[in-house]
């Protein structure tokens, strides 16, 4: 059996002064997957952040454990994608089943030439362990172990928070402060802003098993099968012999007697058979909710992740939801404060991440109601889809078993492929964005040098200082025609196309997207 | 952009009409209901038409409210 994780315990260091006031340019409140992110992500950019969190330890239990692509290549830029690839399964599969049979499977990554797969699952735990170590790497996180905050007073020239430790209160005056304290965010509850959705009348098992079993890294989703019948199954693999299964369970079953691990024991064994031994490393009992904030920003407060929004599971939509809303923030937030931007460049946060909330909304919400039809008629279309889906092909996408993590789609992210630089074989992305300015790149075409822009140039021949497209596949990707150039953010995301020998515009496209 | 066409097309209306009650013989209420859903996801497929699929579904809904 693998090493199981040893949950480490981090210092609470003492206030600086006891019942005192200190002042700080930056607070994240909240030390989770999102928190540590963003922090690390401002750190990296030469920002100092101090990070508050109730706890000293990192998230017990599994939590998220799907990681996608996209949220994969956002720890590459923060130098922590190899981590995840060497401990991280990786799958591109998903297959459904229905009663006893296959109804369908698909690959969410049919192409090759990507350094990251569509998705890698990893215990939270690992992730933040991680992201706490890559923080105090930086020298610039100031992480602040069972410092808790117990209340907020919102001004407009910052956020006051009253801070609790194990040795003494203090205040703390943050110029910026980042919410990053989750779904029951304690920062939003206190600022009485509303959260407002859905919430689906069910209830669902979730259950990390340790078990040595023959599942292959893939995606498996069981609508009424024998084991569990009339209801849905999801079981997903992890390291060190951990897998995730979530069982629903309708909303008449009782919470307290579903988590009593000799029925837990029962329902994981009625799955697996007798001859797989198990233990279960964590069990709960959920109810899903859809919902969101109706602005992210406040004055000089701004939230994130799961304190913003709030998805069903289904579609690993809320921990890569909350990475992607720390990669919008990060950059720009650091623009701001080094005097690069001036705050209209914050706008960009909601305008983006609140339509990308809602796409995530969007399709958790479909995929929670189809696995939970909500009355007899949505039950029998369901059925009757599962059904046809066995044998005919028109039916397969009408199958929702969870939309799985995307990027939001009103913007492009810099795509992925494999190129060489002076012969040697490297991916695109790790030219994008890594050393924290704009990207341009120029095909075939020397771009101009434009003031904080990174100049590339992406050659159809071998050349030297050139990145050499050698498969044609980074020039297809980015949708470069020779003389060409593409600028992108700082955050990998597409900010405009224009010919490379028209400077004046590829200078508008990067003072656009500084909002300047 | 296609509109829903309202016109009646069915060359054989009765024969049509007697190839679905014929579908139906045997079937009880959750048997036939899945068999009508079949049928529609069935002749949605084949329209393929967004437009024309949500002005039938808004059609269908109207007409049964018309009725009530």
């Amino acid at each position: 059996m693998a090493a199981r994780f040893a949950p480490p315990r981090y210092a609470s260091p003492p206030p600086r002064h006891p019942g005192g006031e200190e002042a700080a340019r930056l607070v994240v409140a909240g030390g989770g997957l999102v928190g540590l992110t963003v922090a690390l992500d401002l750190a990296r950019r030469g920002v100092d952040v101090v990070l508050l969190d109730e706890d000293d330890t990192v998230s017990t239990g599994s939590r998220a454990i799907c990681f996608a692509k996209r949220t994969l290549e956002i720890y590459g830029r923060l130098g922590l994608g190899a981590r995840f690839l060497e401990k991280g399964v990786t799958w591109n599969r998903g297959r459904v089943f229905h009663g006893e049979r296959e109804a369908y499977a698909f690959d969410l990554l049919p192409e090759q030439g990507h350094e990251y797969p569509a998705f890698v699952n990893l215990q939270q735990y690992y992730a933040e362990a991680w992201l706490v170590e890559a923080c105090a790497a930086t020298g610039r996180v100031d992480l602040r172990w069972r410092h808790k905050v117990t209340g907020i007073e919102n001004r407009p020239d910052g956020a006051r928070l009253a801070v609790e430790t194990p040795q003494g209160a203090y205040t703390l005056h943050a110029e910026w402060l980042l919410a990053c304290d989750g779904a029951r965010s304690f920062l939003r509850e206190s600022l009485g802003l509303p959260f407002v959705g859905q919430v689906f009348r069910d209830r669902f098992l979730i259950a990390d098993v340790v078990m040595q079993a023959d599942f292959p890294t893939e995606r498996w989703f069981w609508f009424d099968p024998p084991f569990h019948p009339g209801q849905s199954v999801l079981l997903h693999k992890q390291p060190d012999d951990v897998s995730r299964i979530d069982f629903q369970l309708g909303w008449e079953a009782d919470p307290e007697a579903e988590k009593d691990p000799a029925r837990v024991r029962a329902r994981v064994a009625a799955m697996l058979g007798p001859k797989i031994p198990f233990e279960l490393e964590w069990v709960s009992v959920y109810t899903f909710r859809c919902r969101r904030m109706e602005r992210f920003r406040h004055g000089r407060t701004l939230f994130l992740g799961d304190a913003a929004h709030q998805v069903s599971p289904f579609g690993a939509r809320g921990g890569n939801g909350g990475v992607q809303d720390a990669d919008n923030l990060a950059w720009r937030l650091a623009a701001v404060l080094t005097g690069e931007a001036g705050e209209a460049l914050l706008e960009g946060y909601e305008a983006e991440r609140i339509p990308a909330a809602d796409e995530n909304i969007l399709n958790s919400t479909r995929s929670t109601d189809f696995i939970t039809p909500k009355n007899p008629a949505a039950r029998a279309w369901r059925e009757a889809v599962l059904q046809l889906a066995r044998r005919h092909a028109f039916a397969r996408p009408l199958v929702n078993s969870g939309r799985l993590s995307r990027p939001w789609s009103g913007q492009v992210a810099a795509p992925d492929a494999p190129v060489l630089r002076e012969g040697q074989a490297e991916w695109l992305l790790r030219h994008i964005g890594h050393d924290g300015r704009f990207t341009l790149i120029a095909r075939e075409a020397t771009p101009p040098a434009l003031p904080g822009v990174t100049a590339l140039m992406l050659a159809d021949t071998p050349r030297p200082g050139t990145l050499h497209d050698h498969s044609g596949l980074a020039a297809a990707r980015l949708g470069l025609a020779p003389g060409e150039a593409a600028l992108f953010r700082p955050d990998q995301i597409l900010a405009g196309r224009a010919p490379a020998a028209d400077r004046a515009a590829l200078a508008a496209l990067h003072a656009k997207a500084l909002a300047r | 952009m296609s509109t829903l066409s309202t016109e009646p097309r069915l060359p054989d209306p009765d024969g049509f009409y007697a190839l679905v009650m014929e579908a139906h013989r045997g079937l009880d209420e959750a048997a036939s209901r899945a068999l009508d859903a079949r049928l529609v996801l069935i002749l949605a497929n084949h329209i393929g038409d967004a437009e024309v699929l949500a002005e039938a579904i808004a059609l269908a809904r109207r007409a049964g409210e018309e009725e009530a």
